[in-house]
């Protein structure tokens, strides 16, 4: 219904009464963005324009505005610091996209002109040393490793002691995928927090954590507890070249304020792109840029 | 969240009356609240329209067990008719995998667990039904993903195919079709590169893939932490690959796992496996009633009614 309704660009104006906003709010649901962060912003949209004649275009644009003002706090790029090295500790559940987002951001840093070393934290998934190899590779830059079965958070300790030996600006840091309500493998992640701090207290200096866009409201409990129990310090949301919109980021950023780094858009070294606020209520709300 | 829900259902409970057999509005009020808690278990919006729609009518004017509220009564209709959704015609462990080498093929997004998936089944067949089994991985795409599929073979005591690089999807089908035949295999699997079902390029590969092998069963691997993108994926792999089942991983994890229900309505093919883990042995028959309980988040209430209904 919605998509014939809202679909249109041009077409007669309509009243917006209550079956028009149940109609974005249903838009809005079907973004992933749960019913109650729905009904709240479309409620917000309602004030002072409820019963009013309005275009289907001035409609969704009015709701990509509500949208984007709500993301616009959140939209920050991954901050620098000057400690050497930064640590960027890189954390998620299973296929998220972890791996694939370091390869991303380490091509993304050299291209800045800093040094970067990765660490090979995953040391128990098949094969997932390997493939941070070949992403190194990609993007130029060298991959510490472990062997597999080993424990992560003593190769943490030793690419901290390399990269402040060799003075690198950044130590980029793969965990293995791990669903938030294990509490074996959290314990996991705060022992590679503890042992990183015995090296530089103030690090990991950004604590990434990576949302993989098809999913639905069980990412808020990944963000709940991956922050509760690592700390989190910004947001990655992957996969958001296929046709799953992360709505669920508008309730992320209403009810924990985290700020949104980046975006990934495909699985190619140069897929991942700044959070634009506006782009992404656009595209949500299915407003023509 | 949960807890919200319990207690928003426990409001409208207290409001509904207490009569004989269940009104419209009875039952209109009670969905209401249903409506979201499916919602909030990401079944699909279009398929929880249609579902509360559906129970609407079975419920109004059935009979109230005495001593439960109306709104007990229609939670424990919606469980029942989940479960009737979520199960299958079939037997969900019982592949066709007779014909020897019987293929296998497994597709999916990126990520959702083929792989992993892959060795487990191929562990289950081997171990449970001491099946000769053949893994092919036609990933030629993401990095290290053969080699991932050989670690787990040398793992679980499975035959890989031998990786050739710069092989194309189409050709490693073909060779591992080859293998299987001329090595006695019961059973070859073909693990395919994630993709996603909006991608032209991709689907017409594995549409081509699926015309060497003519695949015995083509299982769909889907994250069972997906959102409302579940329709999208199902219909799309269905009608451009032909999908046989379902398996739903991640099931480990505290979701909800309404996804479970929008690949039924969406495909009607039966959900076959649920993976509960990253280890070789964390694979199971789907079970309709598990999956419901979880997705309406009520158990208590349904476990309350059944009493009830016991001691009539
Ligand atoms: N389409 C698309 N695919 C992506 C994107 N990011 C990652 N992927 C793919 O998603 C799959 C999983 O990515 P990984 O980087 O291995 O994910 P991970 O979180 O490291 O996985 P584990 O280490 O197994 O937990 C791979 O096939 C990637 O190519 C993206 O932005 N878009
Ligand atoms: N917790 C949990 N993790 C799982 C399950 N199934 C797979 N995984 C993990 O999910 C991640 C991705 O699994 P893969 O098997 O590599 O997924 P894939 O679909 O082959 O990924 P691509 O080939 O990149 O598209 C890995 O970390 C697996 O260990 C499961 O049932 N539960
Ligand atoms: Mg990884
Ligand atoms: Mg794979």
């Amino acid at each position: 219904i919605l998509g014939r309704m809202i679909g249109r660009d041009t077409g007669p104006r309509r009243v917006l009464d209550d079956d028009m906003l149940e109609s974005l709010e249903e838009l809005l649901i079907q973004s992933d963005m749960g019913v109650e962060t729905a009904v709240r912003v479309t409620a917000n949209l309602a004030e002072g324009r409820y019963g009013k004649r309005l275009s289907v275009n001035e409609i969704k644009q009015a709701l990509a505005d509500e949208i984007a003002r709500i993301m616009e706090p959140v939209a920050k790029p991954l901050p620098l610091y000057p400690s050497k090295p930064q640590v960027v500790l890189v954390v998620g559940v299973n296929g998220s996209g972890k791996t694939t987002t370091i390869g991303k951001l380490a091509s993304q840093f050299r291209a800045a002109g800093k040094t970067v070393v990765i660490a090979a934290g995953d040391t128990f998934r098949a094969a997932a040393v390997e493939q941070l190899q070949v992403w190194g590779e990609r993007a130029g830059v060298p991959v510490m490793t472990a062997p597999e079965g080993s424990d992560p958070a003593s190769l943490a300790f030793d690419a901290m002691t390399r990269a402040q030996q060799e003075g690198a600006d950044l130590l980029m840091i793969d965990t293995a995928g791990r669903l938030q309500n294990r509490a074996d493998l959290m314990e996991e992640l705060a022992k590679i927090v503890r042992v990183i701090r015995k090296k530089d207290p103030e690090a990991p200096h950004n604590t990434l954590l990576v949302l993989d866009a098809t999913t639905g409201q069980n990412a808020l409990s990944q963000v709940e507890t991956f922050q509760k129990l690592a700390d989190v310090s910004g947001l990655v949301m992957t996969k958001l070249d296929g046709t799953a919109r992360g709505g669920v980021l508008v309730a992320l950023a209403d009810r924990f304020g985290l700020p949104i780094h980046a975006i990934g858009v495909g699985e190619q070294i140069d897929d991942l792109q700044p959070f634009d606020p506006e782009d992404f209520a656009r595209a949500l709300t299915g407003v023509e840029a | 969240m949960f807890e919200n829900l319990s207690e928003r259902l426990g409001g409208v409970f207290d409001r509904l009356t207490k009569q004989g057999a269940l009104s419209e509005d009875d039952v209109k009020t009670a969905l209401r609240e249903v409506r979201v808690a499916l919602l909030e278990a990401d079944v699909s919006l279009p398929v929880a329209r249609d579902f509360v729609k559906k129970v609407q009518s079975q419920a109004t004017g059935q009979a109230v067990t005495k001593s439960i509220t109306p709104g007990q009564q229609v939670v424990k209709i919606v469980h029942d008719a989940l479960i009737d959704v979520l199960r299958g015609e079939e037997e969900p462990g019982a592949l066709k995998i007779d014909n020897p080498p019987a293929p296998i093929l497994m597709v999916g997004l990126q990520g959702s667990g083929k792989t992993t998936t892959t060795a487990k089944l191929a562990k289950r067949l081997k171990d449970k039904q001491g099946k000769r089994v053949l893994m092919a991985s036609l990933d030629t795409n993401r990095p290290a993903a053969m080699e991932q599929l050989a670690i787990l073979g040398t793992q679980i005591g499975v035959d890989t195919l031998p990786i050739v690089k710069g092989e194309s999807a189409v050709q490693i089908a073909k060779r591992a079709k080859q293998q299987a035949t001329l090595g006695g295999y019961d059973v070859y699997m073909l693990d395919t590169a994630g993709r996603l079902h909006i991608d032209e390029v991709l689907m017409d590969e594995v549409q081509a893939v699926r015309d060497v092998a003519t695949p015995r069963e083509t299982l769909l691997v889907v994250d069972g932490l997906t959102g409302q993108d579940a329709v999208n994926v199902a219909t799309e792999f269905d009608g451009k690959v032909g999908i046989s089942g379902v398996v739903l991983t991640r099931m480990d994890g505290d979701g909800r796992g309404g996804a479970a229900l929008s690949m039924r309505a969406v495909t009607g093919k039966p959900i076959r496996f649920v993976g509960l883990g990253e280890k070789m042995d964390a694979l199971e028959t789907f079970e309709p009633e598990r999956v419901a309980g979880r997705i309406l988040g009520m158990g208590d209430i349904v476990a309350l009614v059944e009493k009830a209904q016991e001691t009539l």
